[in-house]
Formats: C-alpha cells, sequence, structure tokens
C-alpha cells in the first residue's frame, strides 16, 4: 500500500469518529430531549436490532458470509437476560399462590414442580451477564467450526442458519414447561430490586443502550481497521488467494461469525431489560431475515448506516403498521427488492455517493483527494 | 416408548404413519422437484417458491368455486383442469419474474435469496388482500373421498393416494422432460458450463427464463394437489420453504434421485417419530439431524460429478 492509500484511511478515520460523535449526540441529546418516554423506549427498542445489524455488518458486509440466523442470537441473548428477571421476579413470596411457589408461573401451569437444572445458575446476575455473550458465541463457535472447516460458506451457509432458526423457535415453543412456549417470558418486574417498569427506569436502560451501542461501533470500528478487518475483506473478495498466501481462512470466519453472534446477544439482552418480556416471535426464520434487511437499508458496508437503517425501516414500521397495517408488507418486500437490485450499498452508498462529495468540495480543491468520495467497495464485488 | 402396544397394533401403527409419511413425501416431493431445478440446476435460491406454490393452491380453490358454480356436470373432472391452469399460472409468474428479477441476479446468490423473500412477502400480502387472511379448502369430488381399507387395522385415505400416484406421474413426466428431451439436454448443457453452451449455439437466457417458469409451474402443481390434502393461507407457503430447502440440499443439491430419496427419508423419519413423541419434538430431531448430517457431508447425499 502506498502512502497516498494510507493518507485515505486516516482521512476516513477521522470521518467515521465525526459521524460517530454526531450520532452519539442524537442519540443521548437530541432524541430524549424531543421524544417522551413511550417513543424514546421505543427508539431504545429499535436501536437493540442495530447491535444485530453491526453484527451483520462485519460478518456480511466485511466478511461476506450471510447468515440469516442472527435471531437465534438475539433471542438467546434476550433468554438468558429473561431467565434471570424472572427468577428474580418468581420469589416464593410474590408466587405463593402457586401450586409450587419458588417457580415461574409458567412452569407451575405447566405441572412442573422443581425448577430445570439449567434455569438454576441464572439466580446469579454475574453468571447471567456472562451467558448472554458467552452462550450465544460458544454456539456460533460450534456451528462455525462444523461449517467453515468443511469449507462450507455462501447459500448453504444461510440456507442452514435458517434452519437452525426454524429449530430453535420450534424448540421454544415447543417446551413450553421449560421456555414458557410461544407467550415467551413475560412479567418481568426487577432487576436486583430496581423496577424496571418505572419512566426512570426506562429513561436509564435508553443511555445505557446507547452507550452500549456506541462502545460496540467503536468495537467494530477499531476490528475494521485492524489487520484482521483487512483479511475479511480480501477473504470475501478472494478467498483462495487468502488462503493460499498462507492464512487459515476457517479461523478469521468463525471469528467473525462469534463476535456478530455477540453483539446480537447484547442487543438481546437489552431488548429484554427495556421491552420487560421476551418470546420466540424474535428468533425465528422471519424475524432473522428481517434483520439481514435493516443492515442492508442502511449499507452493508456502513457500520453507522446499519444503525440508521435499523431506526430507519423500524420507524418505517412502526408508522406504516399503526396506519396502515396491509401496506407494511408490500413496503417490505419492495425493500427487500429495491435494496438489491437498485442501491446495493444503501443508504450509506447513497451517502457516499451524492452528500459526501457536496461536503466536501471546499476541501477537495486544496488537497487532491477526490478519491475519499468513491464508494470504498466497488459495487459488483460488493454484490456476492 | 413402545410399551403397551402388541407386535400386531406396532404393525398397523408403522403402516399407518408411514402411509402418513407418505403423503408427506408427495407434497415434499412435488415442492421438492421445483426447487431442485431452480435451485440445483440454475444455482437461484428462491424463498417465493411457497408462493409460487400457494399460487397453485388458490387458482385450484377458485377453479373448483367457478366449475361448481358454472358447469356442475365437469366438477368430478375439475381438477385435473385446475392443475393445468395452476401450472400454466405460476409458471408465467416465474417466468416474469425471471425476466423482471432474477435475471441480473445470476452471479449474486445472496441477493438472489433477499430479493425473492422480498417477493414472497409481496405475494404473501396480495394473496391476503385478495382472497382474505383465513384458510380456504376446496370440496373433493365424491370419488376422492373416503378410505379403502387394507386390512382391518389399516385404512388409507383414496386422496392420499390420488397424490401419490400424481407425484408417481409428476416425477415420471420431469424426468423424461429433463433427461430424455432435446430441450432437457440444453437445459443441463446450460448448467454444466454457460459460455460452451452459448458456443454450441443454445440461446442460453431463453433457457433460464423456461427452467425457471417450468420449476415455479411445478410448485403450482404442488400447490393444486396441496389442496387435497391440506387447507390454504396467504402464509402457508412460508411454512414448507426451508423444510423443502433441506431437503433439496440433503439429498445433493444437483441430483433429482437425490431428492426423491431425501424427501423420503426426512417425511419417513418425521411421521414415524410424531406418533410416539410430540409433533414438535419430531420436526425439531428430524431437522437437527439433517442439519448436523449436512455439516457432516456438505455435498448431500448424492452429489453429480461433473468436471468443472
Amino acid at each position: 500500500m502506498t502512502r497516498n492509500a494510507q493518507n485515505g484511511l486516516l482521512g476516513r478515520i477521522d470521518g467515521d469518529v465525526a459521524g460517530i460523535l454526531l450520532l452519539a449526540a442524537l442519540l443521548v441529546i437530541v432524541l430524549p430531549l424531543g421524544l417522551d418516554i413511550f417513543r424514546l423506549n421505543m427508539v431504545g427498542k429499535y436501536l437493540t436490532y442495530a447491535f444485530v445489524a453491526l453484527g451483520l455488518v462485519l460478518c456480511w458486509g466485511s466478511a461476506g458470509i450471510l447468515s440469516l440466523g442472527q435471531g437465534i442470537f438475539f433471542g438467546i441473548g434476550g433468554y438468558c437476560m429473561a431467565m434471570f428477571l424472572k427468577l428474580e421476579a418468581s420469589s416464593p413470596e410474590a408466587t405463593k399462590i402457586q401450586s409450587t411457589p419458588g417457580i415461574p408461573d409458567f412452569m407451575d401451569w405447566n405441572q412442573l414442580t422443581a425448577l430445570p437444572w439449567f434455569w438454576e445458575p441464572f439466580h446469579s446476575l454475574t453468571f447471567s451477564i456472562v451467558a448472554v455473550v458467552a452462550v450465544p458465541a460458544l454456539l456460533a463457535l460450534i456451528v462455525g467450526l462444523a461449517m467453515f472447516k468443511r469449507r462450507v460458506g455462501g447459500v448453504y451457509f444461510a440456507i442452514i442458519t435458517q434452519a437452525f432458526a426454524a429449530i430453535l423457535t420450534i424448540l421454544i415453543v415447543g417446551q413450553q414447561g421449560y421456555t414458557g412456549g410461544i407467550n415467551g417470558i413475560t412479567d418481568l418486574r426487577t432487576l436486583k430490586g430496581w423496577d424496571i417498569r418505572t419512566d426512570e427506569a426506562k429513561l436509564v436502560l435508553y443511555f445505557v443502550n446507547a452507550a452500549l451501542l456506541i462502545g460496540c461501533i467503536l468495537l467494530c470500528l477499531y476490528v475494521r481497521r485492524s489487520k484482521l478487518g483487512r483479511i475479511l475483506v480480501a477473504l470475501r473478495d478472494k478467498e483462495d488467494r487468502v488462503r493460499f498466501s498462507g492464512y487459515d481462512v476457517a479461523n478469521f470466519k468463525i471469528f467473525v461469525f462469534c463476535f456478530a453472534a455477540a453483539l446480537s446477544a447484547v442487543g438481546g439482552a437489552m431488548f429484554t431489560l427495556q421491552v420487560g418480556f421476551m418470546s420466540p416471535s424474535f428468533v425465528g426464520i422471519v424475524p432473522s431475515i428481517e434483520m439481514v434487511i435493516y443492515c442492508a437499508v442502511g449499507g452493508r458496508l456502513s457500520l453507522l448506516g446499519a444503525v440508521y437503517g435499523t431506526l430507519l425501516v423500524n420507524w418505517a414500521k412502526t408508522m406504516l403498521s399503526e396506519s396502515f397495517p396491509e401496506l407494511w408488507l408490500f413496503a417490505m418486500g419492495a425493500l427487500f427488492i429495491g435494496v438489491v437490485m437498485v442501491f446495493p450499498n444503501g443508504l450509506a452508498g447513497l451517502y457516499q455517493q451524492y452528500i459526501a462529495p457536496r461536503l466536501r468540495r471546499p476541501t477537495v480543491g486544496r488537497t487532491t483527494m477526490p478519491a475519499a468520495a468513491a464508494p470504498i467497495i466497488p459495487p459488483h464485488t460488493a454484490a456476492d | 416408548m413402545f410399551e403397551g402396544y402388541s407386535l400386531a397394533e406396532l404393525g398397523s401403527i408403522f403402516a399407518m404413519q408411514g402411509f402418513a409419511g407418505l403423503i408427506l413425501f408427495s407434497v415434499f416431493v412435488l415442492m421438492a422437484l421445483g426447487l431442485a431445478i431452480i435451485f440445483g440446476q440454475m444455482g437461484v435460491i428462491n424463498m417465493a417458491h411457497g408462493e409460487f406454490m400457494i399460487l397453485g393452491a388458490y387458482v385450484t380453490y377458485l377453479c373448483s368455486n367457478v366449475i361448481s358454480s358454472t358447469v356442475p356436470a365437469l366438477f368430478p373432472a375439475y381438477f385435473f383442469i385446475a392443475m393445468i391452469l395452476a401450472f400454466f399460472a405460476s409458471g408465467a409468474l416465474g417466468m416474469l419474474v425471471e425476466w423482471g428479477m432474477i435475471r441480473f441476479l445470476y452471479r449474486r446468490p445472496l441477493d438472489t435469496l433477499l430479493a425473492t423473500w422480498g417477493l414472497s412477502l409481496i405475494l404473501q400480502q396480495v394473496f391476503r388482500s385478495v382472497f382474505g387472511a383465513r384458510e380456504v379448502g376446496v370440496v373433493l369430488p365424491d370419488w376422492l373421498m373416503g378410505s379403502v381399507a387394507v386390512t382391518d387395522t389399516i385404512e388409507v385415505p383414496i386422496n392420499g393416494l390420488f397424490v401419490m400416484a400424481l407425484t408417481i406421474a409428476i416425477t415420471v413426466v420431469i424426468y423424461t422432460v429433463m433427461f430424455r428431451s432435446r430441450w432437457g439436454q440444453g437445459v443441463r448443457a446450460v448448467m454444466q458450463n454457460r459460455v460452451m453452451a452459448g458456443a454450441v449455439g443454445i440461446n442460453t437466457e431463453k433457457v433460464d427464463r423456461y427452467t425457471f417458469g417450468l420449476g415455479c409451474g411445478i410448485a403450482g402443481v404442488a400447490g393444486s394437489a396441496f389442496t387435497m390434502v391440506g387447507s390454504t393461507g396467504p402464509t402457508s407457503g412460508q411454512l414448507y420453504i426451508v423444510d423443502t430447502f433441506l431437503v433439496v440440499v440433503f439429498g445433493g443439491a444437483q441430483s433429482l434421485i437425490g431428492t426423491i430419496a431425501s424427501a423420503f427419508t426426512i417425511s419417513q423419519a418425521q411421521s414415524t417419530m410424531e406418533f410416539f413423541l410430540s409433533g414438535s419434538t419430531a420436526k425439531v430431531l428430524t431437522l437437527l439431524t439433517v442439519v448436523v448430517i449436512l455439516m457432516l457431508r456438505p455435498q448431500g447425499l448424492f452429489v453429480l460429478k461433473v468436471r468443472r
């Protein structure tokens, strides 16, 4: 790489940091001032999906691995959190009207008389928080090891992850006594004695969520700027060449898949805290593929784009389903088709193409760097 | 899990569940055949395949209503008319989709997946707007009602038998078209080596369009057959799509025989287990087994050896 390219990279780092500061200002100052607590909580809910979208930017955008099972990890993260909260809400005093006090209500309805073994450790908050990240990452590791070491990729990987999403949903719905079934785990009240249902708690959780999101964006940015990030891009574009250069391609893929899984799980846990329940409707095939469209609309190559894309799609979904419910699926379908056929780089691509050149014009005249305005990745390679 | 059943009873259970599995198998095969042509031969992921099937089911539903109200004399045979109409309706829509969308995406399989998913959402909403959200069923003509008693304890429904016969007939037709006709030869040539096929004078774009249309048309016929054993709703297609993809991948994407063998294995395993375990556990076990086998043997059961 020449000095010129390095300059370009530095220039972009500045641009990215400015963009993150702008996003932070929007999330921490503008939105809390402009929205009432109900709408703010809703934005908080949308932002939890942005964690998934960030993971997809790395996994799909950078490394070219399309996972249609991110809902699995989002769900597991959410369920780990929900299990802790549910156990706290099912203290023997609070559940003394049940035939077996001290176990979650849905277990009592399903004639369970003791807490299943895998629920036991979730009495501990520390364990639960570790589990939120560790369990999905471990699952991703197993799936990744099995698939990538055998050089299964692309479409097959997408279908298998989708099958996993289907399996997990059927399992959760079927094992009602252990998981709460189709209703999920509901009626969550307190976190270590702190009522999460009050407006103040929602406000605090919103800020925690926003801070975590910014932290995760910085972490993703660090990964992308590292040598590892560049190897990921390289193996997306010419996998064989990376392999022949002496890298174990599978390990990089496994890492990025696990990383994306952990990110999604953090989002899931924050979702449970802010919304107050977790159900299989956030796990299955349909939500998983919807999460891909959040990332695609924002721009599969842009971390910030993914956040804005998530906010925009969810906002549109809420607006449309409030006023014209029958239009939503049309809009969603059109989005899928449009984002693939007309603007594969999403909002970020449009920004790079039309807005960024105008913003940079004063400086572009003096420095000789028009190339910085070009899309980071040419569209034809981004497509695969 | 076998306690409490005598040997004869167990035999009957396996026979009855085996037959239920055969009906499931027929639906799987019909759906998977279309997909095997589109995915296996063309390498296109069509997530809207289930909706093409449902289109066929709705065409059959319309047909049964129209014929029973206008020409009741034809009613016993309406199913055959409906099947042909379903084939052409789904096939024509498929060719339109290929022309408008798929042909730009041949080199981007992951993007095809997303775009066809979008298409499936749109089609679902169209179905819901036109036919309503409730599931609809067709009235079967008299000769398809009832069941045949094979022994005292084993009974098989006639509509199930009919669907199976239909599946066999369609499979034979597809086999003949793909492997015994000149057109099928062209299709296989294009799939094996597009550039070379073009060089020897095959119009590859036309072959693509008709192949995609054929795959979708078969899905339409599958939908038509599906109405005989189940009711149809706007989202019924989505329920089957992942199973069907697994069937095709499990069988080895390029092999029609593999598709049939894997459909047989999966449907039999599922319906036999369903009797002894709960439905959801059976489904989870079947899918997990398939996925684990696919992880160990990603190329599927049957592999077509092609020099690339």
